[in-house]
């Protein structure tokens, strides 16, 4: 049980340096700007290998949803690459050559071994029926092939037998690493190992592209031909990993596997120095060439890894076997078990707190790893369920999902249940609107007819690696959905007006440490702000608009309403019409800009006389002007007088 | 006639300055003119009377919409708002009712407001008139393509197009064969006369392209990453690998600019004398060059900037992330304007068509996506590429480009304000290498392409607006002209702050302050000397002014007031339900109407 609950923490664990992890390199292979070619076909490639590797195991995992209990059982016998943690090294950390190369040659020794010398202790009875077993496995490999060559139709009974077998052992429980499905897929892994050694070759012998690919669906073929021999006898690990390649993007995931080993580094760093050593190593040589053959390496490796794990399950059993007990009780090896994860438990707690203090938040975080766990088994079947559905609408869907198995986003639990937080709903909303949005994104399948593949490669100088290494710096947050909403939300909290909290902490009531006003008292000196406007992109999920006030510009508006005007949607009419040359033809122009006083040179200007503007007798003023000059006036009126009878 | 029922008539209650207001739409009468002489010269000096605007306003409604200013995309251009707004508040305000919280106590002041607004009216209504009529004027024709009988236009390469076009334009059409200095960055000057180009290894060179006369070329000996034309073509910036770089038209290094360091793009806005610069180290700096000042150095906190471009119609400058969002900035505020969320992956290239209505936006998930830019920022269209985008280009007249390795795909659209439409390409070239830059060339069919090849110029017919402004950007203008020009542009210089969204929040007053001052002078009085003052009743005699009766005429004002009040919302009400109804008419009542409350 502590086992499991192990497992399922490190799982958990684990997922979740993937997520963090993954934009690096999705940043790191997308972040062409100027080789655009090899970006290009880049994505390209990769998104070929990916969707060819998904198109089997998706429905699968429909089908089981329960079994990731299972599955993280051998996330923690492998750990990423697979080669480190088996289980005769944690029984006996004193013997620790536990390379895959030595278990291999034991096997190899027992099996050259025909007779057997009795007596024999027990270690070395439980070694022989091993073998024995093994070859009674293989024997009935080789009888089934035959049959199935020979007679179809028994071959498939033959076949549900083995299904039915292999259900039974599921719902037994009992089949962890030792059930009969598990021995036959240690027989498969051997034949994978071969293959991967040719494939190594060939990787290093081929820097082109397509090369490469056609090695990629080879080995994909290679999978695919041993799959239809067992259809359904596909290892959990290879599901496990597969339905992340589904989840979450693509791009990110190549990094998958090498995530997975640093995460290993971090749970035992003293356990497997060398190997891991070289692995980084490694996986660090395979960032430095050209982006392609990175790509193409990593989707290797991964592949790699995942046969590496179930292999290792496989392997890994009967050398922890050799050792403790018969091979038949499964009770005693469950048991077993079960004191080598305490043993480790033990062993990694002791060197967390002899190392430094930056594997401690490790430890915390392993144990609230398990309940973040349930949300992501339960959404499982939901999840394929809408990659199915949308497998048709392209690439997108890969995008459209990558945040689905994120048991850390809030989003979506929320989704799930909407009670965790009080402020799930809206930004559940949010999250919907906006991946509605993006759905409806999701194209029609582009022309090609006339668009030709470009051809031309251009290599990477070491500028455009310099690039890519400050983009990878840049952007360490991993999705940029979550990244946009949470800025967004930062920014509409930001821009809200706050209260004003005017609460005296022992006041009127006692006061002190630990003490703190009553919630009546604060309500009552808590001055609410008032509500801003609504903002402007209120409605817009993928918008942020800043509310802030450009004084700047507001430096050269017009702050005071003009005379007449009373509002300032009066004024605002009159002066919008642009009067410049540039908005109008030459004479509209010079019509606007008409002055209102023109002057010509040579003429002399009269001082302003009151009745020039327009003042009549009515004013004090004027009553000098017209006892002064009472004729003037008589002769306005009358021209007044004339003027409206001729209207 | 008509002059004269306007003229004296109003007599006493005419506020002074409603002299003015005549004399503006009359012509203004001279003080070296006769007194006595009338002050109407006749429809000759085309002063239009009152009688004739309203006879022009039916036909306005008629031209609303094929109305035009004359000069098209040369300065950030002010669209006029609908009118469909403006007319219903116009009324408003002639009615008399006034919705403002400050309406004005004084009948005068009112009547003086409208018949302001009434002259604004008239003027701007002329002013379009005037504008549309000019429209004659542009002879020029835009090119187009079409296809015989159905056939893709995306299937007729250059060589055909080139056949049949006239020798001219033929040789409009050419490659520059320089693989040597690598890819290639183009610009084109603002006539669309120049072109600069830089070479990735190092090769700059400017030359008049049409006569394929060269101007300059030289190697900087460094890494180019940009390049491009300040104001005239008689500069040009040049993105090195340390720092920004300027040379006149000779190739003689004229600056070196150590404050922007690490540019990997540049951009000019013409019309502010910005130089735009989006540096490695993530900063916006924007770089005045008719002063030679930085006028703003704007930390995006997104790390290195590599995709920019800005909008033509408010100079606000777009820069593209590799987080998936376009951010929106102006000089004068050190956060961005607005920040859209428009891909996956990185954010590749990003355009902006001429009237800063569409932007294009092509990510590294593969998508080219088209933006509504008037306040949606929502998306209009998507298309997924086998390849994406690496370079985004919109010509004047609203085509986009987009370069896909060394392929090169044009899309057009159905008229010039509509975004392009991605269904089919219009138009489809091959390169000799993978493209490196893109621009239309302006006031030309021409679109030229960088590639590590060297330069290609391609013909694309119905790019280029095909009427130039002559006096704005001449491409046949001679030096003379150029110098003169750049004297007035220097003049009309916009300052670098007054760049925001909406270009034409000038045009609208300070609300903020307004409301602030208007506050603060209540507090300062101690009484607000706009309110309308409470009425009081006039003392009366032979016994009507006992106390009851004065609260009587008190009460009966009042009453009024409320009556009145009551009566325009109901009237409101009234035109709100009406409105309601007109719209549901719109539709076909369905029998299932009732259930969709």
């Amino acid at each position: 049980m502590t086992a499991n609950r192990l497992a399922e923490s490190l799982l958990a664990l684990s997922q979740q340096e993937e997520l963090v992890d993954l934009p690096k390199d999705y940043l790191l292979s997308g972040s062409e700007d100027e080789g655009d070619n090899d970006g290009e076909r880049e994505h390209q490639k990769l998104l070929e290998a990916i969707s060819s590797l998904d198109g089997k195991n998706r429905r699968k995992l429909a089908e089981r949803s329960e079994a990731s209990l299972k599955v993280s059982e051998f996330n923690v016998s492998s750990e990423g690459s697979g080669e480190k943690l088996v289980l005769a090294d944690l029984l006996e950390p004193v013997k620790t050559s536990s390379s895959l190369a030595t278990v291999k040659k034991q096997l190899n020794r027992v099996k050259s071994k025909k007779t057997v010398e009795l007596p024999l202790n027990k270690e070395e009875i439980e070694r022989y029926h091993k073998v024995v077993k093994k070859g009674k496995a293989k024997k009935a490999l080789k009888e089934f092939e035959q049959l199935r060559k020979v007679n179809p139709a028994a071959a498939l009974e033959e076949l549900e037998k083995i299904e039915k077998a292999r259900m039974m052992e599921r719902m037994s429980l009992k089949h962890q690493n030792s059930g009969k499905w598990a021995k036959s897929k240690a027989i498969m892994a051997k034949y994978d190992l071969e293959a991967r050694q040719a494939m190594q070759e060939q990787l290093a012998k081929n820097k082109e592209l397509t090369q490469k690919l056609q090695v990629a669906s080879e080995s994909e073929e290679e999978e695919g031909g041993t799959e239809e021999v067992e259809e359904l006898l596909v290892p959990d690990v290879v599901n496990e990993v597969q339905m992340n390649a589904d989840g979450p993007n693509p791009w990110m995931l190549r990094s998958c596997t090498s995530d997975t080993k640093e995460a290993a580094t971090q749970e035992d760093p003293e356990q497997l120095p060398e190997p891991e050593a070289h692995e980084v190593s490694e996986s660090e040589g395979e960032e430095r060439p050209v982006a392609e053959e990175e790509i193409l390496l990593r989707e290797f490796e991964e592949r790699r890894s995942l046969r590496k794990r179930s292999e290792l399950s496989q392997d890994a059993e009967p050398a922890g076997s050799q050792e403790t007990k018969d091979s038949s009780s499964q009770e005693v090896l469950s048991e077993l078990r079960v004191l080598a994860q305490k043993l480790k438990e033990n062993d990694q707690s002791r060197k967390q707190k002899a190392s430094s203090e930056g594997t401690i938040p490790q430890v915390q975080r392993e144990e609230p790893a398990p309940e973040e766990e349930e949300p992501l088994l339960l959404q499982r079947p939901e999840r394929v369920q809408t990659l199915e559905e949308l497998e048709e609408l392209g690439k997108e869907e890969c995008f459209q999902n990558k945040e689905l198995p994120r048991p850390v986003l809030e989003g979506q639990q929320s989704e799930r249940t909407p009670n965790n937080r009080p402020d799930a709903p809206k930004e559940k909303k949010k999250k919907e609107q906006m991946i509605d949005l993006q759905n409806l994104l999701t194209t029609q399948s582009p022309s090609v007819k006339s668009l030709a593949v470009p051809t031309i490669e251009e290599l990477e100088d070491e500028e455009e690696r310099n690039q890519r290494q400050m983009i990878k710096e840049a952007f360490a947050g991993d999705d940029v959905i979550r990244d946009f909403l949470k800025e967004k939300r930062e920014a509409v909290e930001a821009s809200k007006p706050k209260d004003v909290d005017l609460t005296l902490p022992g006041w009127g009531e006692w006061g002190g440490v630990g003490l703190k006003p009553s919630a009546k008292k604060r309500r009552r000196f808590l001055i609410k702000a008032p509500e801003g406007p609504p903002r402007k992109d209120k409605n817009l999920p993928n918008v942020i608009i800043n509310e802030k006030r450009n004084i700047h510009t507001a430096a050269h508006q017009v702050r005071v309403l003009p005379y007449p005007f009373t509002h300032h949607w009066q004024f605002e009419r009159t002066i919008q019409t642009p009067i410049g040359s540039t908005w109008n033809t030459q004479r509209a122009f010079q019509k606007l800009t008409t002055p209102k006083v023109v002057t010509k040179p040579g003429h002399i200007i009269n001082p302003i006389k009151a009745e020039d503007v327009g003042y009549r007798s009515s004013s004090r003023s004027d009553l000098s002007v017209i006892q002064r000059n009472p004729k003037r006036i008589t002769t306005r009126h009358k021209k007044q007088l004339k003027k409206s009878s001729v209207d | 006639v008509g002059e004269m029922e306007t003229a004296p008539k109003s007599g006493r209650d005419v506020p002074p300055k409603k002299d003015k207001l005549q004399t503006k739409r009359r012509k203004p009468r001279r003080y070296w003119e006769e007194e006595t002489v009338p002050t109407r010269d006749g429809a000759s000096a085309g002063p239009p009377c009152n009688k004739k605007n309203r006879e022009l306003r039916p036909q306005r409604r008629k031209n609303a919409h094929i109305l035009k200013k004359s000069r098209i995309s040369k300065k950030p251009q002010v669209p006029k708002k609908p009118r469909e707004w403006k007319n219903p508040e116009s009324q408003r305000s002639l009615s008399g009712v006034n919705p403002g919280p400050g309406s004005s106590p004084l009948p005068r002041s009112k009547a003086k407001t409208r018949s302001r607004l009434e002259v604004a009216e008239a003027e701007e209504e002329e002013t379009s008139i005037k504008a549309a009529r000019s429209e004659l004027l542009l002879a020029e024709e835009p090119g187009f393509l079409e296809g015989e009988d159905g056939e893709d236009t995306a299937k007729i390469c250059q060589a055909d197009i080139v056949e049949a076009v006239d020798i001219a334009s033929a040789a409009k059409h050419f490659d520059l064969n320089l693989r040597q200095f690598g890819p290639y960055r183009l610009n084109y000057s603002r006539t669309g006369r120049h072109l600069a180009f830089g070479g990735r290894r190092g090769h700059v060179a400017a030359l008049d392209w049409v006569t394929k006369k060269l101007m300059c070329e030289i190697n900087v000996m460094e890494a180019v990453r940009d390049i491009r034309f300040l104001h005239s073509e008689a500069l040009l910036a040049v993105a090195q690998n340390r720092w920004l770089h300027i040379y006149d038209n000779q190739g003689i290094e004229l600056h070196c600019i150590r404050r922007c360091d690490r540019v990997t793009r540049l951009e000019f806005l013409p019309f502010h004398f910005l130089l735009a610069t989006a540096s490695e180290t993530g900063f916006l700096t924007y770089l005045d060059v008719s002063v030679g000042k930085i006028v703003a150095a704007l930390n995006a906190r997104a790390g290195r900037l590599d995709v920019m471009s800005q909008n033509p119609y408010n100079a606000v400058i777009h820069l593209g992330h590799s987080n998936g969002t376009v951010s929106l900035w102006s000089p004068a505020m050190k956060e961005p304007l607005a920040k859209i969320l428009c891909h996956r992956g990185g954010v590749r290239a990003v355009a902006v068509d001429s009237t800063g209505t569409y932007m294009a936006t092509s990510g590294l998930d593969h998508q080219l996506k088209i933006f509504d830019l008037r306040g949606t920022y929502q998306p209009l269209s998507t298309r997924t590429l086998p390849h994406g985008a690496g370079h985004l280009a919109f010509s004047q007249r609203g085509l986009l480009v987009a370069g896909m390795g060394d392929v090169v795909n044009i899309w057009a659209g159905q008229g010039k304000a509509s975004p392009p439409s991605l269904e089919q390409p219009y138009l489809t070239h091959r390169l000799s290498g993978p493209v490196h830059g893109l621009q239309f060339c302006p006031f030309e069919d021409v679109l030229g392409v960088g590639h590590s090849g060297g330069i290609t110029s391609m013909l694309v017919p119905g790019a280029g607006e095909p009427n130039f402004d002559g006096l704005e950007s001449n491409p046949y203008r001679s030096r003379k002209q150029r110098q003169e020009w750049e004297v007035k542009a220097l003049l009309e210089k916009v300052p670098a702050e007054l760049i925001c969204l909406d270009p034409r929040a000038l045009a609208k007053v300070d609300v903020i302050s307004l409301e602030q001052g208007k506050k603060e002078r209540i507090e300062r009085l101690g009484y607000d000397p706009e309110a309308k003052a409470p009425f009081q009743p006039k003392p009366k005699q032979k016994g009507r002014s006992s106390t009851a009766s004065l609260v009587k005429r008190k009460r009966k004002v009042m009453d009024e007031e409320h009556r009145d009040k009551v009566r325009q919302s109901l009237q409101q009400q009234q035109q709100r339900h009406k409105e309601v109804k007109a719209k549901s008419t719109g539709a076909r009542p369905s029998a299932l109407d009732r259930f969709v409350r």
